[in-house]
This record gives C-alpha cells, structure tokens and sequence, in this order.
C-alpha cells in the first residue's frame, strides 16, 4: 500500500442516529474503506459499514472442539496407557468418570480462545493508531461518534470526500495524519 | 413519549437509571470515583480495616506452614472442617457473580448493567478466597502442584475418578474464566479512563490495559459476539462448579452427604447466598458513592426476589433430606436426621433454619424490600445461614457415621477462625482497592440504557 500522509478524513457526531444514516450513505456512495467509532456497541452499525458477519463464533467453535478432544486423549492415556490403576476391579477407560473434566477443558478452551480470538482478529493490542493523532477523538470513548474514511478506499480524493462528509451535517471534519 | 412501564400498568415500578443522564454525565459520574474523587477518610479506614485482617489471614497462614495442620481443629473423623466449610462457602458467594453477568445478559435483563461489574469482581475475589482453603488443607500446601496433570520425574498422574480432581479443573476453569470476563468487559472503559485521565502515568498504565481499544464498529461486532459466547460458556460452567463442589460430597457414602438432590440444591444455595453478598457490597457502595441514581430500588427488589426464590429451593432441599431420612428406612439416614435436631450441635441445626428459612420469609413484604438497611441486614442473616448450612453438612454428616465407636467432636479452634475471618479481611480489601482503580460499574453497558443509545429509523 503506498504510504501517504494523510490517513483519512474523519467526520464527528452526536448521537448514534446521525451515525448509522451517515455510514450508510457513506457505503452506499462507493465507500468501501471506512470506519466508525461509537462508545458503546450499536447493532446497525457493523451492517451500515458492509461489516456483516465475523469469524469469533468459528474461532470458539475449533477451541471448544480441541479442548474437548484434549481433554478426554488426556484421561484416556494416562488411565490406560501411562498410569493404569485398578480401583475396584472398574474398567481403566472409566468414561463416566472423565466427562466432568472432559467438559471443564471444552469451557476452558472455548473461553480462552473466544477471548484470544476476538483480540487477535482485532488487531489488539495496539498501543498506537492513526486515529488517535485527532484531539477529538478522545470523545469516541466518552460521548461523540466518528466516521472514517480511509484515504486508501479508491474512490477518496481530499476535496471530494470533504465535500460528500459535509453533505451528511456532522459536527466538524477533521484530517487523520497518519 | 408514554412510559412503556406505565402500558404494563407497573408505573410504580422503580427505574433502571433514573432519567435526566446523557452519555457524558454517566461517563463522568462514574469515572469521576476512579479519577478526580481524593480518598476519603471513610475508604482509608475501611481499607485499613481489612488491610489489618489480611495480615491476621497471613500470620495465621504463616504459623500453619509451620505447624501443619494440627493447629486447627480438625482430627479424625471430622477431618474436613472449617478449611472446606469455608471453600464450599466462597465459592457459592461467588457464583451470583457470574449469574449476574452471564446467565442475566442471556435473559437480556438490562437492569444487570449496573451490578454486574463489582457482582463479577466479587466473583473473582470469592473465588480467590475459596481457592486459598484446599490448598491450606492439604498438609503440604508447597505440593499443591502436584494436583495438575504433569509430566514428571515421579512417574505419577491424578486420579480422574476423583472427585477431588474434578474439583480443581471445574475451580481453576472457574476462576480463569471470571478473570478473563471481567478483563473483557473493562477494556471499553478503561479506554474511557485512558482518554479522561489528566495523569500521565495512570494514562499509560489504563493504555496498556485497554490495549489500544478505540470503539470501531468491526470490533464491537468481534466483541459484542465473543461477550455473548462468554456468557453462554460462563452458564453452563457455574452450574457444573456447585455441582462439582457437591460432587465432593455426593460421590462420598458418609450419611447426608450420599444424595442426588445435592447438585441442584448446592447450586441454588451458591446463588442464594451470592445475592446476600451482592446487596451487603451493593448497599454501602451506592450510599457512599452516591450512586442511587444506577443502583436503584429495581435492583435492591430484583436481588430481594431472586433470594427469595432461591431460598425457597433451598428450603425444600431441606425438606426432601428430611423426608428421605424417614423414608430410605436407612438407619443412619434416620440417625443423621434426629442427630441434627437433637444432637451436640443442634443449635447451629436450629439457626440454620432460622437463618435460612423463616427468617428471610420476611423478604415477602414489599417494604422490606425497598429498604436497604433491612436488606443489608436480612443479606447479613442469610450469609450466615449459608455458611452454618455448609457448617452442618461438613461437620455433622462427618463425626457421627457408620461405626458408634468412630464418633468423635470437631471444636474449631482459634486458628480455624483467624482463617476464615482473615479471607472476609483480604476480600474486602481487594473491594476497596477494586473500587479505587477500577470503574465500579460498566460504563458503557450504563450508556446503552439511555434512550438515546437507540438508532431510531427514519
């Protein structure tokens, strides 16, 4: 990607309302490359951005089922294989004994990997971003919302997209250097 | 607009957040406690307090590395005692937390938003306290490592038939677990204090946490599905930890403890007593804070109605060990049941049920519901009802058993206590210190209550 200095242009506003029309338009337009900032999580504000669906649920889904199998492989041979111990004659694959743990590991896989996923397909931690080079931005984790368009999306040119912002009514317009 | 409670024909029903908040003034109102507030006389002797508690928790720790064991009350045939009364007690307090933060968020029971927070940081500190007694107990506590499946030069694995085993898998999942749904829910928030903060320092250390959170819409989706995939992890786990824990009883033949009622009533009981907990913390924490406005009498009567409930499920696992000690026919059964209504430790039989049964039967009355004091008070009772229920299944099923010539006495002995008083010292000084770092309750759960929070469509 070739390296520019302005990162993007960022539009604020005031209630997540405004917000959600003006990311709509945005995608509507031809805007492929944009984002938005709210504090609190809003439903339709993924889908207004053409962000449809993520892969958290397949991520947990995989750790459940490897916590599961791993769970059980790790009774299984130190009950049989490692460590047989003969308790009241019981067969040394007690499988009723081994849900309990069995089902412990499939949490705790699960939990893990839903936590380690969601930061990792974030891209988080990251300490530094563009975006926080706003002074306004400080308000995106208090009362204000942003939109974002990247200055890699095709369709943006620094007068243009200024100008389709300013067609939405935000509060104030403002260059992300990058 | 008309008040949608007021359609219901409920408008006496107190609010979630009482109106006139705007997305600013919850932030600031909550971060201000963390932020700007100076330390108050009041926080630093309740701090000291407990402070001082913690420190007879670890001079009490400290002399039993030394001596072992034998300093506490325990001998054959109560060999279990006052180290396990307590675990099973923490660990119930424990699980309202996540009742409340998990199995309440499927429900989509908005008003959790303002409890869940210090509800899930009590989890976490419950189960730190409960986790320190196995491991006190075991005798040679510098091995407790040994409890985990490792490779080692012994040649040796855990038993996996063991209910003690099960334990400590369903315990250390369990405490993991709250950590991480805890650290999840504070990221947006601790981004929100990294960017009010004025202070360089505590700016840096609150960035590190909140590890570059900004509030993109693609990591909301990511993070609203995982927290929803959290929460339905986190419910089936809390069921199956009380159910393990009892499992540690069930699994045993001892007289009283050899029951299939066991995991549902221990889990019930666990939630009973949470709620107790919650409103002893929630109470003084909105009095003092000022927070009446987020924890409103709705709370106070929702946590009131659950402990009713829950002790009602409490009550009738009384009933039915009652019954069944009648009617197995089985002498010891039967024996066990005169033992507790009759025997050398029938008074704490005697305020178990007041504690536990009639006493909070008082909570059916609507006033006493909406008071806090007679809350905090009833929560008072029910805590100690819970604990004397773990007191009696513990003690009384143990040093009268099978064999008239095993019984024997458990006097707990000045150590025993110094423990268990010690572990409500250094909880409360892990809620002090909690609620002076940390935002006490979700802020930004608090901003999607408002109205505004609302996209309306055009």
């Amino acid at each position: 990607m070739k390296r520019t200095p302005i990162y993007g242009l960022m539009a604020e506003f005031d209630n997540p309302t405004d917000l959600v029309v003006a990311a709509r338009k945005t995608h509507e337009a031809g805007y492929k490359r944009i984002d938005a900032y709210s504090p609190f999580p809003i439903e339709e504000l993924s889908e207004a951005i053409g962000f449809h669906r993520n892969n958290v649920p397949l991520v947990v889904l995989i750790g459940g089922i490897v916590g599961c199998l791993s769970g059980f492989a790790l009774q299984w041979w130190i009950a049989t294989v490692s460590y047989p111990v003969n308790v009241g004659g019981r067969p040394y694959l007690s499988t009723p004994a081994f849900i309990v743990v069995t089902f412990e590991m499939t949490i705790l896989f699960a939990v893990l990997s839903a936590v380690l996923g969601m930061l990792a397909l974030n891209g988080l931690p990251m300490p530094y971003h563009p975006v926080f080079n706003v002074p306004r931005f400080a308000f995106a984790t208090k009362d204000r919302f942003f939109l974002i368009v990247f200055s890699s999306d095709p369709k943006y040119s620094s007068s243009g997209t200024r100008s389709f912002l300013e067609g939405l009514n935000p509060r104030s317009i403002s260059e992300v250097p990058s | 607009m008309a008040d949608p409670t007021e359609i219901e024909g409920q408008s006496q029903r107190a609010p979630v957040i009482e109106p006139g908040y705007t997305f600013a003034t919850i932030t600031d109102k909550i971060s201000s406690i963390v932020l700007t507030r100076p330390v108050s006389n009041g926080w630093l002797f309740g701090f000291g307090l407990s402070f001082l508690i913690t420190m007879v928790l670890l001079y009490a720790m400290g002399y039993l590395f030394v001596r072992g064991v034998g300093i506490w009350g325990i001998n054959i045939p109560v060999g279990w005692g006052f180290a396990i009364v307590n675990f099973v007690w923490w660990i119930g307090i424990g699980h309202a937390g996540t009742l409340i933060s998990a199995i309440l968020l499927l429900l989509r029971q908005s008003w959790r938003n303002s409890i869940n927070r210090f509800a899930e940081a009590m989890t976490i500190f419950a189960v730190a306290c409960a986790g320190m007694f196995p491991v006190l107990h075991l005798g040679r506590p510098w091995l407790a490592y040994w409890l985990f499946p490792y490779p080692n030069t012994m040649n040796y694995w855990p038993q996996f038939r063991s209910p003690l085993v099960w334990d400590v898998f369903a315990v250390s999942t369990y405490a993991t677990t709250s950590i991480l749904f805890w650290y999840v829910g504070l990221i947006p928030d601790l981004a929100t204090l990294r960017d009010r903060t004025e202070n360089r320092a505590t700016q840096k250390i609150y960035g590190i946490l909140a590890m570059g959170w900004r509030g993109s819409a693609r990591h909301w989706s990511r993070y609203e599905t995982a927290y929803l995939l959290l929460a339905g992890l986190a419910t089936p786990l809390v069921l199956s930890v009380h159910t393990v824990v009892s499992f540690d009883f069930a699994i045993g033949i001892v007289p009283g403890w050899h029951t299939t009622i066991f995991p549902p009533y221990f889990v019930a009981g666990a939630i009973y007593s949470g709620f107790a907990m919650v409103l002893m913390l929630a109470i003084p924490i909105r009095k003092f804070y000022g927070l009446e406005d987020f924890i409103t009498e709705r709370h106070l009567q929702n946590s009131a109605k659950v402990m009713l409930a829950t002790g009602l499920i409490v009550a009738y696992g009384y009933g039915i060990e009652g019954f069944m000690g009648w009617y197995s026919g089985n002498r010891t059964d039967a024996y066990l049941l005169w033992n507790r209504l009759h025997g050398p430790y029938h008074v704490w039989y005697l305020s178990l049920l007041a504690c536990n049964i009639f006493i909070p039967q008082l909570l059916w009355i609507r006033k006493l519901r909406t008071s806090p004091l007679g809350l905090f008070l009833i929560s008072g009772v029910i805590l100690t009802g819970m604990w004397l229920e773990r007191f009696i299944i513990v003690v009384v099923s143990l040093h009268r058993d099978f064999l008239t010539s095993s019984w024997g006495m458990y006097y707990p002995t000045l150590w025993d206590w110094a423990t268990y008083i010690g572990t409500i010292g250094f909880f409360l000084a892990c809620m002090f210190l909690f609620l002076r770092v940390l935002p006490g309750i979700s802020i930004f759960e608090m901003r999607t209550l408002l109205p505004e929070a609302e996209v309306k469509s055009e």
